[in-house]
């Protein structure tokens, strides 16, 4: 018999005996058959079955910082010591009865039943809770946000415009009684009395931080051993084998708190590789320094996929077209890989050497990521077939300094043209020392084609994406140089 | 909205299949399929699987004991493959274990080999092979051959769209109950419970009254578990017959991606021949349905597509000719619009081309085209309550046509790398099944005596909001509270024979069925409460909000206190109806008659943005005036309206459906295959109802909303075109849905690849 996985579930407490590897969409629906939470693809893509999980955070787990996420791609082994909320927790007159015509709606609920935002019903439960999630997150509501906060929710029958106007009416609702000069990044603990005072979520709410408390993790194994498999976010793991995880012995990386630390060192800021994607808008360095990156985030996943992705997920992942692994490849990102001896930095641009080929040993374990703090220019660009929530057919990203008309340092990056996310070494090299015209980028540009090796696949024939490239690094220099570049050479 | 289930929704209450509490001793089934696209079995060995922890039983086409088949159309379909397999994904055999991961831990233990065929995956080659379906049908108007010298202007070409998967939200699932002397009852995600009813007892061996189908709700369907649902309960039923044990069979969302078939791609040639004024003279088509291996649906669509052939359009000379072409693909299936989307986006690309040969603005041709009251359709029938011109002419000024125009062109005007598309899109869509027996449906409708109402009807609920429309037929004809009124399930028990809830027909003809029966029911009551008030004529009582009037007088005699007394005087307070559509038939000799009650027509103004530089695009707006009638449902109709101008949108723009040379499908994740989200919408979507004339055919002369609007979406596509235009006035265009992003950019640069600053090579293709 396995460890025990202790946690609260709605407002009950749970000792459960399954693997850690079980996805907490089954444990819903199979072990405790609770059927509110659907499943639509168990993939990450369509958010029927999004729970919120509520971590002890801020003011010494005084606050339990709730987040969306995927049940399907979510372990139970990282549901321990945290409160997991289903569909059914957020109202509790559900649990009690459903025969009863009256029985009170949240006010999520409730308008999406006032705009007609219902049609099958099968989206709808993942939309009340996604909904549900960024209220409790959110410190301060807006519309542009909500609506984020759903776009990982797919409603086949809809068309999301009555979705909308439901958002639009409850944040009209609701924000009459927010507080407005409340900090943003001050989690206050009055933020959840109000939602339960607006009968958002139950009262029960209330009493989980100190029941959490209550509820030491004993923590599921060392990260660094051999045998184990190292699983951050899951969000790439538990869709490419569930069936094998739910045999392998696991160890979590959201356990070390060292892997979510956020420090300034040297100049270099150092991001800890278990922070997930979604917290660096909250990064104020990064905010502050490299506001195109956090403005990029919506174009990656979704919120509940970002609230769970890890950026070290994404380096090690090693796809082709990590969308964050192109920006800090551009960024000039060196890792920190880390075994029982100590750690040792590598450079991102030399961590990839082929298909999934890591210079990263067996054991070793990336710790952090720093980036050098330079003042420049960076721009982020990515064309995939859907805007959001879906793989880039090609991604870029370009970092460059420039003095004097000149261009001091350039890096430039490329996604989905290669085996491995690629540096564009020698056409940033080309751009380097330069003054900047239209000769040079294209002669830049010239070399990138030496430098990519696309393939036909399904997100585009090797036509497009060696022709789409050309477009995205030329939108950066559209951006950057705006009055030296005239479109129509270009086109 | 307030008496649906929208509540339960929002709880998660509502109880879909996979929902249901599970009975003891219950099997969980999965299936094992083809991998190969054509070819024959050589070994089919099940042993090792069967030895498999927590495995029951793998069942395969021997085990069944009565017909092996499944087609509804024609009978070229089988449950199970038993020598040949014709597509990837068709089912081969049926695992039974104590729990799903078992069943799917012995999947590859089954011992399959399969010596493979070619594949055929190409519908011109099929046609070409002589290997169609049915037929090939043609209507004809007035004389094509004849017109052409006529015609100031011809223009042809070739359009090609694509297949796009349902994508209902709730995967195809059944669940199988068997019963005593080997019955079965079977709650099935399907929109058609007679038909599966139908192949369970004729694959079983059993008579009809043997085998009951039940469906509370759908997670969505789209015409995807029309015909498509049948395998699965078909499945689930062997299952838990041969095994005495309840059966469940769930797909996984990729199963259901490979082993169900999609919206039929198309490719057609058209000629269009017109006079300088834009007048469109003569149009000739041919169409190649890619049908996949089986029949399914696909005769049927193939004829809604050439009744929609002319899409809001009058042409006085047509030939349209239409091939089902039998290929290794999946059977292709209904999907909103059944086939007539596909027939209305070749005349609407045909009207495109010939207006930039004439010089003409795409929208003055569609205009000087447009179908007006009397006119006739290719088929014989006559234009009768043509709103299309109404609302034309209502979008125009409503939307500020052009102002909105003024705007698009200067924006064009002032920007380099983003260019503006604008386009209109009239449909008119026939509004029946064109099978005419199916043109019929049934209410069942208790009474009981403490006042409450129970409706059981054929329609099936999956969001379109019938169960809400048949509570209201029936609330208004008592005219009692809501509350009053429960809308059952449907199950074949309660309503026999049935027709599938598809083609927009649903409250038509079931909400017709319910007036029908409440009425008979209602007339008893008038009896009783004539005889209660010590009156004469029944005929002068009237019940109005509960209360019971004679003469136009209120009296004290409500609903709650009428009711009992009807039960104590022996009065039968139940009722059983049939509705048939009346006018309706065609001839399939001539190809003429009157194949549908009545035509909706709509008008959409569409608006897009596209980024000339990165080939992406933005709609920004979708403006409509619909002729809906007096609606039942302003809500209801509202959604449907607005969910199928966005699943149209997808069709064309975003959603491709990819399979590789030998059949195989490429894009079955939903990490590859993509539906509109949030963010792919209209910026504003705007729907605005005509509540124009009565339409004695549907109910309280509402008019059916379901597929029509889907059309909308075509408008998106040709806005892109005309974007693309913007920016290279020159080219000429492919016409190819959808115009995914690569699409659009290989479409503005592709021809001049080798002229492009930076793009390396001389010849950049490498080819
Ligand atoms: C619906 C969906 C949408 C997505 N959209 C995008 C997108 O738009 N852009 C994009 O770039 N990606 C996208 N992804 C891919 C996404 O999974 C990864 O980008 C993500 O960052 C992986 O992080 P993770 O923490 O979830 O990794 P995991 O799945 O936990 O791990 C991935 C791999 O890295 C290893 N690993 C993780 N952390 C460490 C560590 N610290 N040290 C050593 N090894 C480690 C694991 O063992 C595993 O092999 C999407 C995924 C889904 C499911
Ligand atoms: S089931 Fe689709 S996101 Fe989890
Ligand atoms: S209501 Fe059907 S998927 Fe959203």
């Amino acid at each position: 018999m396995s460890q025990m996985i202790r946690f609260i579930l709605n407002d009950d407490y749970i000792e459960s005996s399954l693997h850690p590897g079980t996805v907490v969409l089954d444990f819903l629906r199979q072990d405790q058959r609770l059927t509110g939470t659907k499943e639509g693809c168990r993939e990450g893509d369509c958010g029927a079955c999004t729970v919120l999980l509520g971590e002890p955070g801020a003011a010494g787990g005084q606050v339990v910082e709730y987040r969306a996420v995927n049940s399907c791609l979510l372990p139970l082994g990282d549901v321990e010591g945290k409160h997991l909320v289903s569909i059914e927790g957020v109202n509790p007159s559900t649990q009690v009865d459903d025969t009863v015509d009256a029985l009170p709606l949240t006010p999520v609920q409730q308008q999406l039943v006032d705009h007609g935002a219902i049609q099958c019903g099968f989206c709808t439960p993942g939309f009340v809770v996604s909904l549900t999630g960024y209220l409790l997150s959110a410190r301060r509501w807006d519309n542009e946000a909500a609506v984020d906060a759903v776009a990982g929710n797919i409603c086949r029958c809809t068309g999301y415009a009555s979705i909308k106007r439901a958002i639009a009416e409850l944040l009209a609702q609701l924000s009459g009684s927010q507080d407005s000069d409340e900090s943003t990044d001050n989690p206050s603990s009055g933020h959840l009395e109000r939602l339960v005072a607006l009968k958002v979520v139950p009262e029960y709410f209330l009493t989980i931080p100190r029941r959490l408390q209550a509820l030491t993790a004993p923590g599921l194994g060392d990260p660094r051993s051999r045998s184990r498999t190292v699983v951050a976010g899951g969000t790439d793991l538990f869709v490419q084998k569930p069936e094998e995880l739910v045999e392998s012995s696991l160890s979590f990386v959201s356990k070390t708190a060292e892997l979510r630390q956020i420090r300034v060192d040297k100049k270099r800021l150092i991001l800890g590789a278990g922070i997930c994607m979604e917290e660096v808008k909250d990064i104020p360095a990064l905010k502050d320094r490299i506001p195109q990156l956090v403005a990029a985030l919506p174009l990656i996943a979704s919120v509940p996929i970002r609230n769970r992705a890890t950026l070290g997920g994404n380096i090690v992942n090693a796809s082709p077209i990590g969308d964050f692994t192109i920006m800090l490849l551009a960024l000039g990102a060196v890792l920190g890989l880390k075994n029982g001896k100590g750690t040792r930095e590598v450079p991102l641009d030399r961590f990839f050497k082929g298909y999934k080929k890591l210079n990263k040993k067996p054991g070793e374990l990336l710790a952090w990521i720093a980036l050098p703090l330079e003042e420049g220019f960076f721009s982020f660009e990515k064309v995939s077939r859907r805007r959001h929530l879906d793989i880039a057919s090609v991604n870029s990203a370009a970092w460059i300094s420039v003095r004097d008309g000149r261009i001091e340092k350039a890096r430039l990056s490329a996604g989905g043209v290669a085996p491995i996310p690629l540096f564009l070494a020698r056409s940033s090299d080309c751009l380097t020392g330069r003054p900047f015209s239209e000769e040079l980028l294209e002669q830049a540009l010239t070399l990138i084609h030496e430098e990519i090796s696309p393939i036909s696949d399904v997100r585009g024939s090797e036509q497009y994406k060696r022709l789409l490239l050309r477009q995205l690094v030329l939108a950066h220099f559209f951006k950057l140089f705006p009055e030296k570049l005239h479109p129509e050479v270009w086109i | 909205m307030k008496y649906s289930d929208l509540d339960l929704h929002t709880r998660g209450q509502a109880r879909f299949v996979d929902d249901l509490p599970e009975p003891e001793g219950l099997l969980h089934a999965v299936v094992l399929s083809s991998p190969a696209a054509h070819g024959r079995i050589i070994r089919l060995d099940a042993g090792k699987a069967v030895e498999t922890d927590g495995v029951h039983a793998v069942l395969t086409a021997d085990d069944i004991p009565g017909a092996n088949e499944i087609g509804t159309l024609v009978a070229d379909e089988p449950l199970l493959a038993e020598e040949t397999v014709h597509f990837i994904g068709q089912p081969v055999a049926l695992i039974l274990a104590d729990s799903e991961r078992q069943a799917r831990a012995a999947l590859p233990r089954i011992d399959l080999e399969i010596d493979e065929l070619p594949a055929l995956v190409d519908p011109r080659e099929a046609k070409a092979r002589g290997e169609l379906i049915v037929p090939p049908r043609t209507f004809c108007l007035g004389d094509v051959e004849a017109t052409w010298k006529e015609c100031d202007l011809v223009v042809e070409g070739t359009v090609d769209s694509g297949a796009q998967e349902h994508l209902y939200l709730e995967t195809q699932g059944s669940l199988a109950l068997p019963g005593e002397r080997g019955t079965v009852r079977v709650i099935s995600s399907t929109q058609r419970p007679t038909g599966v009813q139908r192949v369970i007892a004729r694959l079983l061996g059993l008579a009809m009254h043997q085998v009951e189908v039940e469906v509370t709700r759908l997670g969505g369907a789209f015409g995807g578990k029309e015909d498509q649902a049948t395998a699965w309960a078909a499945l689930a039923a062997l299952g838990a017959v041969i095994r005495k044990a309840p059966v469940k069979l769930v797909l996984h969302r990729q199963e259901d991606m490979i082993f169900t078939g999609k919206r039929h791609p198309y490719t057609s040639d058209f000629r269009i021949g017109l006079n300088y004024g834009g007048r469109i003279l003569a149009y000739e088509v041919d169409f190649y349905q890619n049908a996949g291996a089986a029949a399914d649906l696909s005769p049927a669509i193939l004829e809604r597509t050439l009744f929609h052939c002319t899409g809001s359009y009058f042409v006085p000379n047509v030939k349209a000719t239409a091939y089902c072409c039998r290929t290794n693909l999946l059977p292709n299936t209904a999907f909103r619009g059944f086939g007539g989307p596909q027939g209305m986006f070749v005349i609407e690309a045909a009207l495109f081309k010939a207006a930039v040969a004439l010089g003409m603005s795409p929208a003055e041709i569609q205009e000087k085209n447009l179908l007006e009251e009397g006119d006739t359709f290719p088929y014989g029938m006559t234009a009768r309550g043509c709103s299309a011109p109404v609302c034309w002419q209502e979008a125009k000024s409503r939307y500020d046509y052009k102002e909105t125009l003024k705007r698009v062109e200067e924006f064009n005007t002032s920007h380099v790398l983003e260019k503006k598309g604008l386009a209109f899109m009239p449909v008119c869509f026939g509004i029946s099944f064109t099978n005419a027996v199916l043109n019929q449906g049934g209410a069942l409708v208790h009474v009981y005596s403490d006042g409450s109402v129970s409706v059981s009807t054929g329609a099936v609920e999956m969001g379109q909001g019938v169960k809400y429309k048949i509570l209201e037929v029936a609330a208004r004809v008592f005219s009692i509270d809501r509350k009053r009124v429960k809308v059952e399930s449907t199950s074949t028990l309660r309503v026999a024979n049935t027709s599938p809830t598809a083609a927009s027909t649903g409250t038509d003809l079931n909400g017709k069925a319910t007036e029908l029966a409440c009425r008979a029911i209602l007339e008893r009551l008038k009896g009783v409460a004539a005889g209660e008030l010590g009156e004469e004529d029944p005929a002068k009582v009237e019940i109005l909000e509960e209360r019971i009037f004679y003469d136009g007088e209120k009296t004290k005699l409500m609903w709650e206190h009428l009711i009992p007394r009807v039960y104590s005087r022996r009065v039968n307070l139940s009722a059983q109806a049939h509705y048939a559509t009346p006018g309706i038939h065609f001839d399939k000799a001539t190809e003429k008659g009157e194949p549908f009650s009545y035509h909706a027509y709509g008008t959409a103004i569409c608006e897009v943005t596209l980024d000339c530089l990165r080939g992406t695009y933005e709609v920004d707006a979708v403006r409509v005036v619909h002729d809906l009638g007096p609606s039942l449902a302003p809500d209801v109709d509202l959604g449907q309206a607005e969910g199928g101008i966005v699943q149209g949108i997808g069709w064309l723009t975003l959603e491709e459906v990819l399979y590789s040379d030998q059949g195989r499908l490429l894009t079955g994740t939903l990490s590859t295959y993509k539906v509109p989200d949030i963010y792919h919408t209209p910026r504003e979507l705007e729907v605005h109802f005509l509540e124009r004339g009565e339409n004695p055919f549907g109910v309280f002369n509402s008019k059916a909303i379901g597929e029509p609007p889907f059309m909308y979406g075509i408008g998106v596509f040709f806005a892109l075109l005309g974007a693309i235009k913007a920016f290279r006035p020159g080219i000429d265009v492919p016409i190819t849905a959808p115009l995914t992003p690569e699409r659009v950019l290989m479409t503005l640069y592709g021809n001049r690849l080798a002229e492009l600053k930076g793009l390396g090579v001389e010849n950049p293709t490498g080819v």
